[in-house]
């Protein structure tokens, strides 16, 4: 086949494969982010096995090392050397593994780096254990006794048969289930019962200052708030009873395990979240087991300066907080589209006002977040405290970043997607429809409503998922107006008014940046900020399908005439 | 170039015309025998006095004057851009809606002119029916369609809006292909349903007037016949303006005949007479097929 270039370039090919090739490498880059951050964020959550094998340390003594590899590499020799590492001559590349040894309790440290030519005698043996810790990080090592109040219940000396060692290992998940049964009980009572007689108690206080502001606190109030107030006492005090007696039987079993170096420690079991063998499971537990690590890293609330735990209120903030957005933004958009599209004379100054529109959508959101710092929090807020809440004063209500203005400023940053996504559509409503209406005696508006607007709505839900979608993924305007690094409760609650707009909240978005970059503990929070990126960007497509969905139902009930 | 036909002029007319021998279309063969029409023995329902309308300074209609009959089929024909359209759309003041229109004189409705100021628009468009060209059904159920003026006005009960939805579609001759599906969308319906529903649409509200903007034109030549038949149904209960770019049909359906050409007037009359004995020249040349 021999034709020229030219003949080529004629042909047209070249420009099928500029356009193809442009294609695919959008939709490599775009699979190449999406499975790196799975890969490194899923992978996190699976079991690993747990390795114990002799250690050559850089000056030649030998030490027992237990832990998972984490992360490998290939360093040059002389990086190496110049460490004052021994490496053989001829050697170009010294492989090295990242452990994650745990027990930092004992080690200092989490990970540590080893040379694989370092390691000698891996093996995997069964008995080793993993127990994830509230405190402290992840603990490994054999087991060796269980004990309950300080008496010893169970106990496995090395060279006794396997099963005794299982039979242990029983005894511990028994009773780490009875540990974890309890530490549920406390947590229900500490978050529910004592939050709802705290609320109460605020709202108490709130009152009489309220009153007495007004000057209207009079004998019988007083008497009554009294009353009410040693009411919630009581009620503090048999829960404080209960509570006591909760901690005593949670502190009353504990663990005594040998780590790699030989020492032996007692872990109590109230500290302990889970055991697990990784080594002795199959592959089905193993599954079962990632699945259920992930579902916890979803449910579960961060602990250890949100390097562990799972991430929750982040998502809980997240979702709540574009709903609100949303909720917000649409009616206003659409409200100023049917202004500038149906009533406004067209002409200079519906010119200028949609310049102006369009050009709000380019203005960087750090902005917008200093505007809403400015604006809604401290003008607004500030005068909304003065005027309904000086009870509370000097402490702010809405004087203060809170969700409630991060939806707003988000709502004012995504303002132009929806005016010019509903303007799109109101423009695109046939005439001869409206024409229709107002030749039955209907007025403009009530065209407006019965026909525009409905046969509208798609596009107005386009708008909504445009706002959705830059909505989510923002955090630099949220750091200024409610977001914080942890929240003490999710802003909506069983505790009147149930919706906590003035409180401040965890956002995913703010949660990598904090976990990523805030942490002391660099090596493990890298997988969580990975974990957490991809959880983002599953939620912002799941905001994002819904409402697409909700178009697709829009737009089949009101298609547009086909003709 | 104005020709008013007054009452008097139109019976000044040629009272004989050579059996079956027409200029332009043999009506003879349309099987229809009907009495000589004569303005002056019909009830007035719409006037137009001295009507000029302008599309900013280009002037669109020259000093219409025009009696429409009660009870009886008017057609507007003449070539694109005569100004038909123009002039139907000004019975129910559709033309408010064009940026920089004006208009001059006035149209009479049962005596009062509806371009008075005070006049509710909304209440005229609901005397004056209007169906467009193309069917325009809202994208909502059969029965909403129909029910949506009546809604509008404030009639909510079941059952009113049942019996009206009847009997428009009734009326409309579409009720019984569509009664087992009222409440499905009128888009999954057929052009000629589609039409024949706006029709029933409009005169669920009992307009006086029906406008009728070149009804048939998007349909094919079954839905056609219908709506013709339709048409000759519905004067009985209403009064039918209708454009038409289709000589035959104008000829098939209507009593009397407007011919309009740029902008004006140029002759109105009996449609027996008008397609028979032109009074015009232009109009001959029209309805022979010399131009348009």
């Amino acid at each position: 086949m021999n034709i020229s270039v030219k003949e080529w370039f004629k042909s047209g090919a070249p420009w099928v494969w500029l356009t193809g090739g442009a294609v695919a490498l959008n939709v490599i880059m775009v699979a190449g982010l999406l499975a790196l951050i799975a890969v490194r964020g899923l992978g996190h959550f699976w079991p690993a096995d747990v390795l114990q094998a002799d250690y050559i340390e850089s000056d030649g003594s030998r030490v027992v090392v237990i832990g998972e590899i984490a992360d490998s590499e290939d360093v040059p020799a002389i990086q190496m050397r110049e460490a004052g590492l021994e490496v053989a001559e001829g050697v170009e590349t010294v492989r090295r593994d990242l452990l994650k040894v745990g027990n930092r309790d004992l080690l200092g440290s989490d990970f540590r780096w080893v040379t694989e030519t370092g390691l000698q005698e891996i093996e995997h043996p069964p008995h080793l254990f993993v127990a994830e810790r509230r405190e402290w990080g992840n603990f490994y090592g054999f087991l060796r006794q269980v004990k309950q109040a300080g008496e010893l219940v169970g106990e496995y000396k090395v060279g006794d048969a396997d099963a005794a060692y299982d039979q242990l290992y029983a005894e511990l998940e028994q009773r780490l289930d009875r540990a974890l049964d309890i530490h549920d009980q406390i947590k229900d009572i500490e978050k529910h019962e004592i939050g709802a007689i705290n609320a109460t108690l605020e709202r108490l206080r709130l009152r009489e200052r309220s009153l007495e502001l007004k000057g209207q606190l009079t004998a019988a109030d007083q008497a009554d708030i009294a009353a009410s107030r040693a009411e919630q006492d009581e009620s503090y005090k048999s829960l404080q009873a209960r509570l006591e007696e909760l901690y005593r039987q949670i502190g009353r079993d504990s663990l005594v395990a040998e780590v790699s170096d030989g020492q032996v420690v007692e872990i109590e079991l109230s500290k302990v979240v889970q055991v697990f063998r990784p080594n002795a499971m199959g592959v089905g537990t193993k599954l079962g087991f990632y699945f259920g690590q992930i579902w916890a890293f979803m449910t579960d609330e961060p602990r250890e300066a949100n390097t562990e735990g799972g991430v929750f209120p982040a998502i809980f903030g997240t979702v709540m907080m574009v709903l609100l957005m949303s909720i917000l933004v649409t009616p206003f958009g659409v409200v100023a589209a049917v202004y500038l599209r149906e009533y406004a004379k067209q002409g200079t100054m519906t010119r200028l006002i949609r310049i102006a529109v369009n050009n709000l959508a380019g203005v960087p959101s750090i902005v917008y977040g200093v505007f809403g710092l400015g604006f809604f929090i401290y003008f607004l807020g500030g005068n909304i405290d003065q005027l309904f809440f000086p009870e509370a004063l000097p402490a702010p209500t809405f004087g203060t970043p809170g969700l409630m203005w991060a939806s707003l400023t988000l709502a004012l940053l995504t303002l132009p997607v929806v005016i010019v996504a509903t303007e799109e559509g109101l423009s695109r409503i046939p005439r001869s429809i409206r024409e229709g209406s107002l030749a039955l005696g209907a007025t403009k508006a009530e065209t407006l409503w019965k026909v525009v607007l409905p046969m509208a709505s798609p596009a107005m839900m386009t708008g909504v998922i445009l706002a959705v979608a830059r909505a989510a993924g923002e955090v630099a305007p949220l750091m200024l107006v409610g977001v914080v690094k942890l929240a003490p409760s999710l802003p909506l609650d069983g505790n009147y008014p149930f919706i906590h707009l003035d409180q401040k909240f965890m956002h995913l978005g703010f949660h990598i940046y904090d976990v990523g970059f805030q942490s002391p503990n660099v090596e493990a929070a890298r997988p969580l900020v990975y974990a957490t990126a991809l959880l983002l960007v599953v939620v912002i497509a799941l905001l994002n399908l819904s409402a697409v969905a909700i178009r697709n139902r829009l737009r089949e009930k009101y298609k547009a005439l086909e003709h | 170039m104005t020709t008013l036909l007054t009452p008097e002029t139109a019976a000044a007319e040629p009272a004989e015309r050579p059996e079956g021998k027409s200029h332009g279309i043999d009506i003879s063969s349309m099987g229809r025998t009907q009495p000589k029409m004569d303005l002056a023995n019909e009830t007035i329902a719409l006037q137009v006095q001295d009507l000029n309308l302008y599309y900013g300074e280009k002037q669109a209609l020259n000093g219409i004057n025009l009696d429409i009959a009660k009870n009886r089929v008017t057609a507007f024909i003449g070539p694109s851009g005569c100004g038909k359209s123009t002039l139907l759309r000004c019975f129910n003041r559709m033309n408010d809606l064009v940026d920089f229109c004006n208009i001059e004189g006035k149209i009479l409705l049962d005596g009062n002119d509806i371009y008075e100021r005070g006049v509710e628009v909304a209440e005229l468009r609901r005397r004056v029916g209007m169906v467009f060209q193309k069917p325009n059904p809202f994208p909502k159920s059969i029965y909403e369609n129909v029910a949506y003026g009546l809604r509008i006005q404030g009639i909510n009960k079941k059952r009113i809006l049942d019996e009206t939805v009847e009997w428009a579609l009734r009326s409309a001759a579409l009720w019984d292909e569509v009664k087992d599906r009222l409440h499905e969308s009128a888009l999954g319906m057929s052009g000629g349903q589609q039409q024949r529903l706006v029709i029933a649409r409009t005169i669920a509200v009992k307009p006086e007037v029906l406008l009728l903007d070149e009804p048939a034109s998007a349909l094919d030549p079954i839905s056609t016949l219908k709506i013709e038949e339709l048409i000759h149904e519905l004067k009985r209960d209403f009064t039918i303006v209708i454009v038409t770019h289709n000589m035959q049909q104008a000829a098939r359906v209507s009593d009397y005949t407007a011919f309009m050409y740029m902008g004006d007037l140029i002759e109105f009359g009996g449609t027996d007479d008008l397609f028979t004995t032109p009074q015009k020249k232009q109009t001959e040349d029209y309805i022979t097929g010399r131009y348009g």
